[in-house]
């Protein structure tokens, strides 16, 4: 088999792909869903389990997740299973706290951030077509990050308060690499009146 | 296959499946009414607009305090504002949001209600408002648009962008709009993504056009359109245009659409500029001069748009009553800063023919009430306030594009709603407001004194509900009910 050409995070990501592109590809096998278990096939059309089933490869996290929900970002509910999965990083949220965060390889930083109930929101769920999730990275691991593809760049031209180390949460997935990496959100507030304007309070 | 799976897909990507999860998931949150005399210590805050601002500040005040009590009021019976009546169809991505606010309405639902179908100012007066809650936060947006101020503009084939949006999106005010597309081309005033928005669903194939939740009244005109040509026409040049990358970029990307990007007047200016622009505008900028050089030409394609600049309409000139052509001065920019240069008009005309003129050219956010009571910016449409704070008001905010204007996009809001909703916790913790000690009588008795049927957030789901089982008969993700008193029968249905 050829080596898998695109990972996605999960059976939503690959539909929500293919919907973008159009058309669905030939030959399957060259891709790879992760997080696809038989409880989420059960909540597909027929049609398409079908197709899945002949083509597309389970990874072993298949078997972990037995539970019924279908919800995107479920993988990231996961603990990771040994040391080996272990991804620490840190978020500083809205208020310049530092949260440290015991990850696993493969975690989406934004769904990430949803379970450990940190301010970060995902409006198009992952999808490309908003900027909710902006962080900003450490310069010493945007060269470990994959180069953002052009879509998210078209999105982080529209993020509020655009760095250079600007990225979108949902386009990071954890990796070895990424131990003791700081994802710092955005500030919120308190920088609307950059002209100086200061209107008075009530 | 394809044809099998898509509209599949579509119905899996809208997000029904995980709706009704969610529902069946949240069926032991059915009871949505607080109880009056056990939140008599809460504070009630009351937010005007059920739209991503008004869904997003609440969310924030929900998650920040867990004392507070929300109410969202809609002058409409569905929430979700313009992310069900603005949002292109063909972007459902961005509909996703609503996954989010339902999440908000369910997991709080003991603190929060849906008040659909109540207009302020008219149901239920301001003062009435203020008295019954601790914090009123305004996010109604903007309602109305702005003119051209020119001969011909209310003439027949000219509309405005939002009524034009609003009929596709199934708007129960304008949807019986029926534009006429009869005739070969179309020119669209303004150069923002609803400019965009308009053009790619008039270009765009139209088996595509129908997977999307566009209603089946504005798919029935666009599927018989006649319109070849559509003219993108503004007054400024490439570097101050509104629209988004991403928009621009799905235009480019039309299938069997040539694009013309008419920079010939400009190219000496952008180069010019170019060095000093930011990302976002260069990045933008690259993709228009790309375009320009490589104009897209297919054999088999038979439409085509113009992004044309430097233009400010002077007159619609008309025939019998309806829009022939509308005449434009051409410009020159005057100006230092990019963002401040002034479009000049000089004595050289063009007519550009259509029958179909539609004017994009902005939002506008109206008084509410008699703008007596809530103060009005007059010159900028917003109602004046300090981080989210009405001025002189104690306990009465504002957020989204009441609060700044209208302009931007979800991510903005998003920012916006929580720097309102951070200066209501604020004023909270620092005890610039308590909750009132007398005891407050809840609006929804005197709304039902008044005999309006509010919806409250479980009987929008019926709606939607209803909704979704409408567009899987069509292949649809939904097909919108755009009228309001069938909208409230099927809110009131009992549970099926």
């Amino acid at each position: 088999m050829a080596a898998p050409l695109k990972t996605f995070a999960c059976s939503w990501c690959l539909l929500r792909h293919f919907s973008k592109a159009k058309a669905m590809p030939i030959a399957l096998n060259n891709f790879i869903i992760r997080n696809f278990t038989n409880s989420t096939v059960g909540k597909f059309h027929p049609k398409i389990i079908n197709v899945f089933k002949n083509n597309v490869v389970m990874t072993s996290n298949a078997e972990i997740h037995t539970t019924c929900r279908l919800a995107h970002g479920d993988y990231e509910w996961q603990d990771p299973v040994d040391e080996s999965q272990v991804v620490n990083i840190e978020y500083v949220d809205r208020k310049g706290t530092v949260i440290p965060v015991k990850a696993k390889v493969g975690d989406n930083a934004m769904y990430l951030a949803h379970r450990y109930d940190i301010e970060l929101e995902g409006a198009c769920e992952a999808s490309l077509a908003c900027s909710t999730c902006h962080v900003y990275v450490d310069e010493k691991y945007l060269d470990v990050l994959p180069e953002p593809d052009e879509r998210e760049d078209d999105m982080l031209d529209m993020a509020v308060y655009l760095r250079e180390n600007s990225r979108l949460g949902c386009q990071i997935i954890l990796t070895k690499e990424m131990e003791g990496m700081r994802l710092t959100l955005p500030k919120a507030t308190r920088n609307f009146y950059v002209d100086g304007h200061v209107p008075t309070p009530h | 296959m394809i044809n099998i799976i898509c509209p599949i897909i579509t119905l899996v990507m809208s997000g029904k499946i995980f709706q009704h999860i969610l529902k069946k998931y949240n069926h032991a949150n059915q009871h949505r009414c607080y109880s009056l005399k056990r939140n008599a210590k809460k504070l009630k805050s009351c937010i005007v607009g059920g739209g991503p601002a008004g869904f997003y500040t609440a969310q924030r005040l929900l998650r920040r305090n867990s004392e507070i009590l929300v109410d969202i009021f809609d002058k409409l019976p569905v929430p979700f504002g313009l992310v069900r009546f603005g949002v292109a169809p063909d972007h459902p991505e961005v509909k996703n949001v609503i996954n989010t606010f339902t999440q908000t309405a369910n997991r709080y639902s003991d603190r929060c209600r849906f008040l659909g179908n109540v207009e302020v100012g008219k149901d239920v007066s301001i003062s009435q408002l203020l008295e019954s809650y601790d914090i009123v936060v305004f996010s109604h947006g903007a309602e109305s648009d702005r003119k051209l101020n020119i001969p011909g503009e209310n003439s027949d084939g000219v509309y405005s962008a939002r009524e034009f949006v609003g009929w596709y999106n199934g708007l129960p005010e304008f949807s019986h709009l029926a534009p006429d597309l009869s005739k070969e081309s179309a020119i669209i005033l303004g150069h923002g993504n609803v400019a965009l928005d308009i053009a790619r669903l008039l270009l765009m194939p139209v088996d595509e056009l129908a997977k999307t939740d566009i209603c089946q009244h504005a798919l029935d005109v666009v599927a018989a359109s006649k319109v070849q040509h559509v003219h993108i026409v503004g007054r400024r040049g490439p570097l101050q245009t509104a629209f988004t990358i991403k928009e621009f970029r799905e235009m480019t990307k039309l299938p069997n659409v040539e694009s013309h990007i008419c920079l010939e007047d400009s190219k000496t200016s952008i180069m010019e500029e170019y060095e000093r622009l930011a990302r976002p505008r260069r990045r933008i900028t690259d993709l228009m001069l790309k375009m320009a050089d490589n104009p897209t030409v297919s054999k088999s394609s038979n439409k085509s748009w113009s992004l044309e600049f430097l233009l400010t309409p002077l007159e619609v000139l008309t025939e019998n009553g309806h829009a022939s052509a509308v005449r434009f001065a051409k410009n020159k920019l005057e100006g230092k800063e990019i963002d401040s240069q002034k479009a000049v008009v000089t004595d050289e005309v063009v007519d550009l023919q259509s029958n179909l003129v539609i004017r994009s050219i902005g939002y506008q956010t109206l008084p509410i009430g008699d703008g007596n009571v809530i103060p009005f910016d007059d010159k900028t449409y917003t109602i004046p306030n300090h981080y989210g704070r009405v001025l002189n008001h104690k306990g009465v905010y504002c957020s989204g594009w009441a609060k700044r204007g209208p302009v931007g996009v979800i991510a903005g809001t998003m920012t916006d709603a929580f720097e309102t909703a951070d200066s209501v916790i604020e004023d909270i913790e620092s005890g610039v407001i308590k909750p009132s000690t007398s005891c407050i009588k809840d609006i929804t008795e005197s709304l039902l004194h008044e005999g309006i049927s509010v919806v409250d957030f479980n009987e929008w789901e019926n709606i939607n509900e209803e909704e979704m089982r409408r567009g899987d008969k069509v292949g649809k993700p939904r097909e919108k009910i755009i009228n309001v008193h069938e909208m409230i029968r099927i809110a009131k249905s009992l549970d099926s």
